[in-house]
C-alpha cells in the first residue's frame, strides 16, 4: 500500500512548528475520556466485533493454515502427509529459491536507494520557487495512477524494440536488454522507479512543507549554503519521512511481481525470478504447495526481520543529526 | 541560532497562519536560486526531468494510433495516418466494456465498503485505546503491516473457492479486509484529534453511540475519507496480483487481468495491443487530470498525519 508518516515523530507534531495542515483541527491533545468510569456501550462491540471476525476469517486464518501446510507435502490438491522439517531444509538447497532471493533482494535495494534520492531530489525542485509548480506536480504524480503492469508491457515494447533501435542508429552496440540475463533487472528496475517514484515525491513534498521557510532565512543569516542547508535543516526535518519511505518502499519491492509479469516473467532462464513469483508459480501450476507455504514463511520472518533493523538503524541516525 | 532568528520567527508566524504555508515558499526560493524571483534555471531543469514522465506516455498514445506498417525505426515517430480500428479492435478482443465494468464496479464496492467500515472499526478502537480489548485489537490490526501478501496468497484462493468468494464480491471484501490495517493505523490518528466535547454534545442531545458516529464523527472524518478513498481507488484499480489468483470466471475480469490473458492474442499486433493498454489506463487517468489538485493534497494529507 502506501506511507504515512507515523504520527509521533512527524514534524508536524513539534511544538514550536505551526500546525501545517488546514485540514487538521487544531486541538491534539488527547484528553482523559470521562467514559474511562462507565461501562464501554455496546455499541463500540457491535463496531469492531464482526471486522475482527472478517478479518481473522480471511487474514489470520490463511497465514496459520499456511503454517501448518508447510510441514506438509501436500501438493494443492488430493493427500498430504506431514513431513516435518524437511521442506525448509530443501528450501536451503534449492538453488532457484535461493537465486530468487538473492534478485529479489538486490532489486530492492536498488529500486529503494534509487527510488528515495531520486523523488527526494524532485521534491526539492518542486518545493523551491519555480514556475507552474502545480503542473509540474501533476505531471510527476501522474505515473501514480497507472497500473504497473500496464506500464511493464509499454517499457517492454520500448526495452525491445526502440532502445535498440535509438542505440543502433547512435552506432551503441543494440540489443534487447530484457533479453540479456545479466542486465535484465536493469530493466525492471528502471519501470519501477518510474512508477514508485511518483508517490514518494508526494510524500517527500509532503514533508518538506512541514519545514518553515525561517528556519531557511535563520541559516542563510548565519551564512550557511545550500549543501550545509539541506544537510543541517532540510534532511533532518524530514527524516521521519525518509525513514517510513525507506521501510515502506523496500517493503514493497520485496513483493515485486506485477512488473516482472509484463516485463520478464522470470527470464531470460530464471534470472529475474522474484520471491512473490517463485511462490506462486511452484503454489499454483507446480503443485508445491507446501514446500513453497514453507518458502513463504521464510519470506516473512525475512520480511519482519528487514522491517525492525531498518527501523532501528534508521531512527537512529535520524536521532543524531 | 541567533537572537535574530527568534523574532524573525515570530514576526512570521504572526503574519502566516497555518492556512497559508505556501507563502513562507518564496523565503526558501530566494535562498536557494535567484534574487527574490522565480529561479528559471531550475524550472528548466524540472521540466526536463518531468519528460521522462512524459515521453512514455507520448509512446503510448502514439503507437495506439498508428498502423502496424508505421512501426518501425525508433517509434517516436508522430503517426503519419492514423488508425482508429485499433481501438475497436482492441474493445472486441478485450471485450473491453465487460472488463472496465467489473474493474468500476470492484472499485467502487471496494471503497465505499472501505470507508464505511474501516473508519467505524477505527472510531471504536481510538475512542477505547485506554481498554486493554480495543487496544489489543489496534495492535493485532497493525501488525499485519508487516505480513506481505504472498504468503497469504495459497491459502486464500483455497479459502475464496470454498466459500464461493472466488468472485468480484470476494474481492470486494478482500480488499477492504487487508486495506484495514493501514486504514485503521490513518484513521485513528486522526480521530484523536477530533475534541471529545462535540461526541458528548450529541449525546447530551440524546445520540447513541451509532448516532453519534454517523451525525458527527463521520462527517467530520471527510478529509481522511478523501485520502483512504483515493489510496484504495488506485489499489483496487491497478491491483493484478489479487484478481489473477482469486476470480475463477473469465468473465469476471478487471482490466490488468484482461491485458494479461490477452497478451497471447495481440500477440505481434503491437498497435492493437498499445489501444488497448491505453484504454485500461484511460478512465483513471482522466479521472486524475479533472480532479487533480484535490487528489494530489489528498494523499499528502495522509502522510503529514
Amino acid at each position: 500500500m502506501t506511507a504515512t508518516a507515523p504520527q509521533a515523530q512527524s514534524p508536524a507534531t513539534q511544538p514550536d512548528l505551526p500546525p501545517t495542515n488546514a485540514a487538521t483541527p487544531p486541538t491534539r491533545v488527547r484528553r482523559e475520556s470521562p467514559r474511562r468510569r462507565g461501562r464501554v456501550p455496546r455499541a463500540f462491540y457491535w463496531m469492531v466485533v464482526p471486522a475482527v471476525v472478517i478479518f481473522f476469517g480471511l487474514h489470520t486464518i490463511p497465514v496459520l493454515t499456511g503454517m501448518f501446510f508447510s510441514f506438509t507435502n501436500y501438493a494443492g490438491y488430493g493427500n498430504w502427509s506431514l513431513v516435518g522439517l524437511s521442506n525448509y531444509i530443501n528450501l536451503f538447497q534449492d538453488s532457484r529459491v535461493l537465486n530468487s532471493y538473492g534478485f529479489t533482494f538486490f532489486f530492492a535495494i536498488v529500486s529503494t536507494i534509487l527510488v528515495n534520492v531520486i523523488a527526494l531530489a524532485i521534491a526539492l525542485g518542486l518545493n523551491a520557487n519555480i514556475k507552474f509548480r502545480t503542473a509540474f506536480r501533476g505531471i510527476f504524480f501522474i505515473p501514480y495512477v497507472l497500473a504497473i503492469l500496464i506500464i511493464g508491457y509499454v517499457f517492454n515494447y520500448l526495452f525491445a524494440n526502440s532502445l535498440p533501435s535509438i542505440a543502433e542508429g547512435l552506432g551503441l552496440p543494440a540489443g534487447n536488454l530484457l533479453a540479456d540475463p545479466s542486465f535484465a533487472w536493469v530493466g525492471i528496475v528502471i519501470t519501477t522507479v518510474w512508477q514508485a517514484a511518483a508517490f514518494n515525491i508526494i510524500l517527500y513534498l509532503a514533508g518538506l512543507q512541514t519545514i518553515p521557510g525561517e528556519l531557511y532565512e535563520a541559516a542563510a543569516i548565519d551564512g550557511a549554503q545550500t549543501w550545509r542547508r539541506f544537510r543541517s535543516i532540510t534532511f533532518p526535518l524530514i527524516g521521519a519521512y525518509f525513514t517510513i519511505n525507506m521501510v515502506l518502499s523496500f517493503k514493497s519491492f520485496l513483493q515485486v511481481f506485477d512488473q516482472i509479469v509484463a516485463l520478464t516473467n522470470g527470464g531470460p532462464g530464471t534470472s529475474t525470478e522474484s520471491i512473490a513469483m517463485v511462490i506462486y508459480r511452484g503454489g499454483f501450476q507446480g503443485g508445491e504447495y507446501g514446500y513453497q507455504m514453507a518458502n513463504a514463511v521464510v519470506y516473512l520472518f525475512v520480511i519482519i526481520l528487514v522491517s525492525f533493523i531498518q527501523l532501528r538503524f534508521l531512527q537512529r541516525r535520524e536521532a543524531t543529526i | 541560532m541567533s537572537a535574530t532568528t527568534t523574532e524573525t520567527r515570530s514576526v512570521t508566524t504572526a503574519h502566516h497562519s497555518a492556512r497559508e504555508h505556501r507563502n513562507r515558499r518564496p523565503v526558501l526560493a530566494t535562498l536557494s536560486g535567484g534574487n527574490g524571483g522565480t529561479n528559471w534555471w531550475l524550472t528548466a531543469l524540472i521540466a526536463v526531468c518531468s519528460l521522462t514522465v512524459l515521453i512514455p506516455l507520448y509512446f503510448t498514445i502514439i503507437t495506439a494510433l498508428k498502423s502496424p506498417d508505421q512501426l518501425g525505426g525508433t517509434g517516436f515517430e508522430l503517426p503519419t495516418s492514423i488508425r482508429w480500428e485499433n481501438f475497436a479492435d482492441a474493445y472486441e478482443l478485450t471485450n473491453f466494456p465487460r472488463a472496465l465494468l467489473n474493474t468500476a464496479l470492484i472499485t467502487v464496492g471496494a471503497v465505499v465498503l472501505t470507508l464505511v467500515t474501516n473508519s467505524l472499526v477505527a472510531y471504536a478502537i481510538a475512542r477505547n485505546m485506554h481498554r486493554k480489548f480495543f487496544k489489543g485489537l489496534y495492535f493485532y490490526f497493525l501488525a499485519a503491516i508487516f505480513v506481505p501478501f504472498p504468503i497469504i496468497m495459497l491459502p486464500v484462493v483455497k479459502e475464496t473457492a470454498l466459500l464461493g468468494l472466488d468472485t468480484p464480491v470476494g474481492l470486494v471484501l478482500l480488499y477492504t479486509v487487508y486495506g484495514l490495517s493501514f486504514n485503521i493505523f490513518i484513521f485513528t490518528a486522526y480521530i484523536n484529534s477530533i475534541p471529545i466535547e462535540l461526541e458528548e454534545a450529541a449525546r447530551m442531545d440524546g445520540a447513541g453511540t451509532w448516532g453519534v458516529f454517523w451525525k458527527v464523527v463521520f462527517p467530520l472524518l471527510a478529509p481522511m475519507n478523501a485520502t483512504v478513498g483515493i489510496l484504495t481507488c488506485v489499489w483496487a484499480w491497478n491491483d493484478f496480483l489479487l484478481p489473477l489468483v482469486i476470480l475463477s470466471d473469465p468473465s469476471a475480469q478487471t482490466l490488468p487481468l484482461a491485458q494479461y490473458v490477452f497478451q497471447g492474442q495481440f500477440n505481434t499486433n503491437y498497435t492493437v495491443a498499445f489501444a488497448s493498454y491505453l484504454m485500461a489506463l484511460a478512465p483513471l487517468l482522466v479521472v486524475y487530470i479533472v480532479a487533480q489538485k484535490w487528489v494530489v493534497s489528498g494523499v499528502m494529507r495522509g502522510s503529514v498525519k
